[in-house]
C-alpha cells in the first residue's frame, strides 16, 4: 500500500498506535496512524486539544512515557525503522535524526546555564569530537542562521524574550541537521509579529538543510500560509492529509469541512461558526467511524464498521466510508 | 554588589552586637562567683583561712577588673570583642579564653563538618535518585530507613546508639576523646582510637538528619522531572547521566544551599548537645564547664565565637547563590 505522492520518502509512518493506560481506562490516543513525508515538505498538523497531535510527535521521537505505550506501528527515517532500533542508538537518533521543538519553548531550557552550554552537550552526546572552537562555531552558526546574535550563546535564559527563547530551540532542533524537524506549536504563546517571524525562520533553515518539517498547531490560518500539506487529527486518527489548495477549497472528510467551513472568512464576517457537538472522550469513543455522532453526512455504516485510511484524488488521505469505492 | 556587601556587614555586626550584648548581661545576673568557686574548692582541700580566702578573691576580682562598674565592664568587653581577646579564663587561669577555644574547636569542628557534609550528600543522592525513574529499584528501599528516622533529635538518637551499639553490643565506646591507657601521641592506633570514639557522636548526628535531605530533595526531583526542559534534553537526545547530573541535580543546588545555610544554627546546636552526652572535650563542653562555673569571660568568647562563625557562613552563603543560579545574580 502506497500511502504517499512519492514513492521515495524521506519519513514513512505506518499504522502507529499508542494507548495510555489511565486509572480511568485505556485510551487509545493514536489508532492506525500512517503518513509519508518527502524531504523539503511541510506538513500542518491540526486538529482540537486532545486530538493526539503532541502524542503523534512524541512517539515518533519514541519518548512516549507511562501510563502511555506505543503498541505498534513503524516509524522509518529513510528506510531506517526508529521502532526497531537499541534505546542507545534511538537516542543517537534524537536531534541528529529527527528533531523535536516542543510545546513549551518558554520553559524548555535549562535556567541555570548558559545557552552556550545547551548547545554544546547537544552536540557533545552524539559523539562528535571536533575540538571545542570547532563546535562553538557550529553552535554560533546555528544562532545565526535564525536571525540571534551571536553573543546569545553567552547568555542565559532568563535573558532573552519568548521569541528568543523559541529561536534557540529551534537552532538546537538544526544543530544536526535532521531530516525531520518536528515543531509543537512553535508559536501559540507569541504575539503575531513574532509568529510570524519566527515561521520564516523555520522556513529558511528548512531549505537550508532540506529537511522534512512537521508544523503542529491550531491555527489553521497560519498553518495555511507556510504549509504544503494540512494532516486533520481527529480523536487519534488522522483523518485527512491533503495540500493546502486542496484542504481548503474542497475538503474531502467532514470533519475536515466541517473545521474549514467554521474559520471566520470574509462572506462569514469572522464570526467562528464552530462545529456542532463535543470532541468525544477516548475512554469513551463512540462506535465505528468517532466522528459519527457530529457527522453531518452519517451513513448506518458508519456506526458499526471503523473506516479504514485510503488514498484518493491521486495522493489524498481519507479516513471516512464515503470513500471506501474510490479505493 | 559593594552595597550589597556593605549591607551585609551592617548586618553581620548587628547580629553579633546584640547577640553579644545580651550574652555580656546574663552571667552577671547569676549568684555564682566563678573565683570564689574557684578558691573555695581550693581552700578545701589545700586548707588556708577563711580570712587569706576571702582577701585572695578580693585581689583576684579587682585583678580581673571585676570591681568596676558594669558599664565599664561592658566598655571594655565590647574593646575585647573588636579585639577578639576576652583575656584570662576565671576558672582555668592561667589558661585564656583563647586557648580554652582553640583547645576545643578541633573537635568540633571535625565532628560538624564530617556529619555535616555526609549527611548533606547521602541524603541529597538517595532522595535525587529515589525520585529519578531510571534509578535502580534498591536506592528506595535504602532511602527509607533514614526517611523513618526523620526529626528524631540527634541526643535521643546517641543515647539510642550508647545503649545498643556501645552498652549491649560493645561495638563501640562509650564516650570521651580516647581510651584511658591510650597514649595521645599521635600514632595509628591512637588516631583509630580516637576515630572510634568519634563514630557514635558522629552517626548521632547523621541518622536523623539525611532523611530531612532526602524528603526535600526527593519532592524538588519530582517536580524538576516534569519540567519542559528536562523533556528537552532527553529530545535532544542527551544520555540520562548528562541529564541527572547537568539538568537535574544542578537545579537542586540552589535551594538545597539555601537549606543547608538555614540549617546552619541548628547543626551546631545539635553538636553541641551530643558532645556533651558523649564527653567529647570540644566546645560543647567548653561552654557547659563555663556556665556551671559562670566562667562568663570563655561564655563570651564562646557564644560570641559560634555566633560570629553561624553569622559569617550564612553571610557568605549568600554570595555563593549568585554562582549557583544566574537569575539572582543581576539583582
Ligand atoms: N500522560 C498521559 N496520561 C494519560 N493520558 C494522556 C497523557 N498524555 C496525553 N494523554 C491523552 O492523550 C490524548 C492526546 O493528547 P495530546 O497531548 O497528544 O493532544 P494534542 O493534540 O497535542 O492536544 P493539544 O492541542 O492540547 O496540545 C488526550 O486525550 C490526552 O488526554
Ligand atoms: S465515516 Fe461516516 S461518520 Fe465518519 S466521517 Fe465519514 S461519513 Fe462521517
Ligand atoms: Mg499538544
Amino acid at each position: 500500500m502506497n500511502m504517499g505522492q512519492d514513492q521515495n520518502p524521506v519519513l514513512r509512518v505506518s499504522n502507529l498506535e499508542v494507548t495510555y493506560y489511565t486509572d480511568s481506562g485505556r485510551a487509545k490516543a493514536l489508532d492506525d496512524v500512517s503518513f509519508t513525508l518527502n524531504a523539503g515538505e511541510k506538513l500542518g498538523m491540526v486538529g482540537e486539544s486532545g486530538s493526539g497531535k503532541s502524542t503523534l510527535a512524541l512517539a515518533m521521537m519514541r519518548m512516549i512515557k507511562p501510563p502511555g505505550r506505543i503498541e505498534g506501528g513503524r516509524v522509518e527515517i529513510g528506510g531506517v525503522d526508529l521502532m526497531s532500533l537499541s534505546e542507545e542508538d534511538m537516542r543517537q537518533a534524537r536531534l541528529s535524526k529527527i528533531a523535536y521543538i516542543p510545546q513549551g519553548a518558554m520553559n524548555s531550557l535549562n535556567p541555570v546555564t548558559r545557552i552556550g552550554a545547551q548547545l554544546v552537550d547537544a552536540i557533545r552526546s552524539h559523539g562528535i569530537k571536533d575540538s571545542r572552537a570547532q563546535v562553538e562555531e557550529r553552535c554560533v552558526n546555528a544562532l545565526k542562521s535564525v536571525d540571534l546574535d551571536p553573543a546569545v550563546f553567552r547568555m542565559y535564559p532568563h535573558e532573552l524574550s519568548g521569541g528568543m527563547k523559541q529561536r534557540v530551540c529551534i537552532a538546537i532542533g538544526i544543530l544536526l541537521q535532521p531530516s525531520v524537524i518536528i515543531a509543537d506549536e512553535p508559536t501559540s504563546a507569541l504575539d503575531v509579529v513574532t509568529q510570524r517571524q519566527v515561521m520564516e525562520t523555520i522556513d529558511r533553515v528548512k531549505d537550508q538543510i532540506n529537511a522534512a518539517v512537521i508544523l503542529i498547531g491550531h491555527d489553521m490560518g497560519l498553518m495555511a500560509q507556510f504549509v504544503d500539506r494540512v494532516a486533520v487529527m481527529y480523536s487519534g486518527r488522522l483523518v485527512e492529509v491533503s495540500t493546502v489548495r486542496e484542504m481548503f477549497t474542497k475538503p474531502v472528510h467532514p470533519y475536515a469541512a466541517a473545521l474549514i467551513s467554521s474559520l471566520p472568512n470574509l462572506e462569514n464576517k469572522g464570526v467562528f461558526q464552530g462545529i456542532p457537538g463535543l470532541a468525544p472522550s477516548l475512554l469513551r469513543l463512540p462506535g465505528g467511524c468517532s466522528f459519527h455522532p457530529r457527522c453531518a453526512k452519517v451513513m448506518d455504516i458508519c456506526k458499526t464498521t471503523r473506516p479504514t485510511t485510503r488514498m484518493v484524488q491521486g495522493n489524498r488521505l481519507v479516513t471516512c466510508h464515503l470513500y471506501n469505492e474510490e479505493a | 554588589m559593594l552595597r550589597l556587601v556593605i549591607r551585609r556587614l551592617l548586618f553581620l555586626a548587628l547580629v553579633i552586637w546584640s547577640a553579644s550584648t545580651i550574652v555580656f548581661f546574663i552571667p552577671r545576673m547569676s549568684e555564682t562567683n566563678a573565683i570564689r568557686e574557684r578558691f573555695a574548692e581550693l581552700a578545701r582541700t589545700g586548707g588556708f583561712s577563711p580570712t587569706d580566702l576571702e582577701k585572695i578573691i578580693e585581689s583576684y576580682t579587682k585583678q580581673f577588673g571585676l570591681d568596676r562598674p558594669l558599664w565599664d565592664q561592658y566598655q571594655d568587653y565590647i574593646v575585647s570583642i573588636f579585639k577578639l581577646d576576652f583575656g584570662f579564663s576565671l576558672n582555668r587561669y592561667p589558661m585564656t579564653v583563647t586557648d580554652v577555644i582553640m583547645q576545643a574547636i578541633p573537635w568540633t569542628l571535625s565532628l560538624l563538618l564530617v556529619t555535616t557534609i555526609i549527611s548533606f550528600l547521602i541524603g541529597n543522592l538517595l532522595g535525587a535518585l529515589s525520585a529519578w525513574p531510571k534509578a535502580p529499584g534498591w536506592v528506595r528501599a535504602f532511602a527509607t530507613p533514614f526517611v523513618l528516622l526523620t526529626g528524631v533529635p540527634p541526643v535521643i538518637m546517641g543515647v539510642l546508639l550508647l545503649f545498643f551499639l556501645g552498652f549491649r553490643m560493645k561495638l563501640l565506646p562509650l564516650g570521651g576523646s580516647y581510651s584511658i591507657g591510650v597514649v595521645p601521641d599521635g600514632s595509628w592506633t591512637f588516631m583509630l582510637d580516637v576515630l572510634k570514639h568519634q563514630v557514635l557522636p558522629a552517626l548521632s548526628l547523621i541518622l536523623g538528619s539525611v532523611g530531612g535531605w532526602v524528603l526535600s530533595m526527593r519532592g524538588m526531583g519530582i517536580t524538576i522531572q516534569g519540567e519542559d526542559y528536562v523533556n528537552f534534553a532527553e529530545h535532544k537526545g542527551l544520555g540520562a547521566g548528562a541529564i541527572f547530573r547537568d539538568y537535574y541535580l544542578r537545579n537542586t543546588l540552589l535551594p538545597q544551599a539555601t537549606a543547608l545555610a538555614l540549617a546552619l544554627g541548628t547543626v551546631v546546636t545539635s553538636a553541641i548537645v551530643v558532645e556533651g552526652l558523649f564527653g567529647l572535650p570540644g566546645i560543647g563542653q567548653a561552654l557547659n564547664n563555663a556556665i556551671r562555673s559562670n566562667d562568663f569571660p570563655v561564655i563570651y568568647g564562646i557564644v560570641l565565637f559560634i555566633t560570629g562563625a553561624v553569622a559569617t557562613l550564612m553571610v557568605l552563603m549568600e554570595f555563593v547563590y549568585p554562582l549557583l543560579d544566574p537569575r539572582i545574580r543581576n539583582e
